[in-house]
């Protein structure tokens, strides 16, 4: 059952800008087996967007080595190994919203009843049904949000990679979308890498959080969570979760006590 | 919401247009009065009213500068009062303008599309090109204009040809510049969605750079389509051509028409605005169909 889906071995990426050379990613070990949903938490510059988009091969490391579905990310990227929801839901407002999420299904050519098929399935999936001839300003910022994820679900990968899917949202839509995205991960065994700065969040959704710490981006602590596979909003009063959200809490506040000492 | 907003537009367009017309009255009295004066003192007509003396410069036959009134009159006794087949019918020579123009206009627009998809997809060409685009337009049209003409006519082009070419050189560059850019406006993450399905360019530009760049086309086009006008007119200039507008403005100004020459301007200048006002209102719809209005 446990089988690697993302490995990281002594990744780095350095940006060469004007003012010198910026460290966001250095010495990157981890490992990603089917099923997991692994969080990426940290402060802002702690390169936990890059670490995604270098998995997604939209940033190219420049040293160590990564594989993702056991290819490198560029072969992965072609094969359409991963469905990716971005911060904004970036949705094309020209496209409805049946259209928005049967655009990458029109990018891989599939035949129009399957499409048909795919979109009807995950927005139903989104709870989005009777949303298909709306255009994206008539939905609110939550609804459009669950219209980006059909539209990365419906390309049926095994990974998905979410960048802060809701971190524009408010509280309560948010705490919304959580149980739904667990539920659905639930039902699915895929795998999930997402990107969250939120601890409760991250907590609350995750089998594994990697906390992550800035200059240069790295990671400082790999929490594992002992929280059954099945979990209501109510598990964020119990022990056990408050016990991992400390212990993230900590990781987080060792890395900035680097920051500390340097300033 | 429709009324106020029509209500919004029409009040400030007529203020401008009132005031547009008294400064031209006022000046159309102004600069015809020495030949009013000279008409009555070799008359020897005097105590002429002030009233009854400025009504005479509104009324010249040959004025320097003809009164709104004049103007108006003839651009209704050539438009409505004759029929559109006869050479001194405005319409026709409109008609005749027009068709170059529009020729013009729509080579210019596609040249543009063409010059704008391969600088943006060429990296080599977007250097090579730009610069070159740039110094046609630096080129005064209507010292281009004439050689054109002989050329194309050397190889045996005449007719409307000629003529939508000069609307042609004039046109394309706003497209190309708006289209760049327009071609260009995707955002980054827009792109980059487009990057994880592993979109080839076809498909980008099909789905995402083309859509995206339609507002940017619309406005070009206004531009565009105005200046294909000026170009049409132009090009009727130097070719000693018999009918358009444009020969229309020289006709009038051999024969010291100068009422002929100004309603040949009002005439092309309402056909310029009618043009661009077509072009806002089908960009409104396309875009509001689009969803556009509302990113």
């Amino acid at each position: 059952m446990s089988e690697s889906v993302i490995q990281v071995d002594n990744l780095s990426l350095t940006f060469q800008t004007n003012d010198g050379p910026v460290h966001a990613l250095s010495e990157i070990d981890l490992d990603i087996q089917q099923g997991d949903f692994v969080s990426l938490i940290g402060p802002s510059g702690c390169g936990k967007t890059t670490l995604l988009r270098v998995i997604a091969d939209l940033e190219k490391a420049t040293g160590g080595s990564i594989l993702v579905n056991g290819v490198s990310p560029a072969a992965a990227r072609l094969a359409r190994g991963y469905g990716y929801v971005f911060q904004a839901a970036g949705l094309y407002p020209w496209r409805t919203i049946a259209k928005n999420v049967s655009l990458p299904l029109e990018i891989m050519g599939l035949d129009r009843t399957t499409r048909k098929e795919r979109v009807a399935r995950n927005l139903a999936l989104v709870n989005l049904e009777g949303f298909e001839k709306k255009y994206p300003w008539q939905l609110s910022g939550g609804m459009q949000q669950r219209a980006s994820i059909a539209r990365a679900l419906a390309v049926e990968p095994d990974l998905l990679l979410m960048d802060e899917p809701f971190g524009a949202l408010d509280e309560i839509v948010r705490d919304h979308l959580n149980e739904q995205l667990l539920a659905l991960w639930g039902k699915t065994n895929k795998t999930v890498v997402f990107v969250t700065h939120s601890i409760p969040e991250a907590v609350y959704l995750s089998t594994h959080i990697v906390v992550m710490s800035p200059r240069p981006g790295r990671i400082q602590d790999i929490v594992v969570s002992n929280l059954p596979r099945e979990r209501t909003l109510d598990i964020r009063e119990t022990p056990e979760f408050l016990t991992i959200a400390n212990r993230v809490r900590e990781g987080l506040r060792a890395g900035h006590s680097y920051d500390d000492v340097e300033s | 919401m429709q009324e106020t907003g029509f209500r919004k537009s029409v009040i400030p367009v007529t203020a401008v247009l009132l005031a547009i017309l008294l400064v031209w009255s006022i000046a159309s009295v102004l600069l015809n009065t020495p030949w009013q004066k000279d008409i009555y003192k070799r008359a020897g007509t005097q105590n002429v009213g002030a009233v009854e003396f400025v009504k005479a410069t509104m009324a010249q036959e040959r004025p320097v500068l003809p009164s709104p009134q004049q103007v108006a009159v003839e651009v209704y006794n050539t438009t409505v009062k004759k029929k559109v087949t006869s050479k001194r019918s405005l319409v026709y020579h409109s008609k005749i303008t027009l068709s170059s123009a529009m020729l013009g206009f729509a080579m210019g627009t596609l040249l543009g599309i063409v010059l704008s998809v391969a600088i943006v997809y060429n990296r080599a060409l977007k250097k090579s090109l730009m610069p070159w685009i740039i110094t046609s337009q630096t080129i005064p049209i209507l010292a281009i204009a004439p050689m054109i003409i002989v050329v194309l006519n050397s190889m045996g082009v005449q007719g409307l040809v000629p003529k939508a070419f000069i609307s042609m050189y004039l046109s394309f560059f706003p497209i190309v510049v708006g289209m760049v850019k327009g071609l260009n406006s995707p955002d980054t993450g827009h792109m980059d969605l487009m990057r994880t399905y592993s979109a080839s360019n076809w498909q980008s530009f099909w789905k995402l750079r083309l859509p995206s760049s339609l507002p940017y086309l619309f406005t070009s086009m206004k531009i565009a389509i105005a200046i294909s006008i000026v170009g049409a007119v132009v090009a009727e200039l130097p070719t000693g051509a018999v009918a358009g507008l444009g020969a229309r403005l020289l006709a009038g100004s051999y024969y010291g028409q100068t009422i002929q020459i100004w309603s040949a301007l009002v005439m092309a200048s309402i056909l310029a605005g009618s043009l661009v006002w077509i072009v806002d209102i089908v960009g409104r719809l396309v875009t509001h169909r689009m969803g556009l209005n509302h990113a």
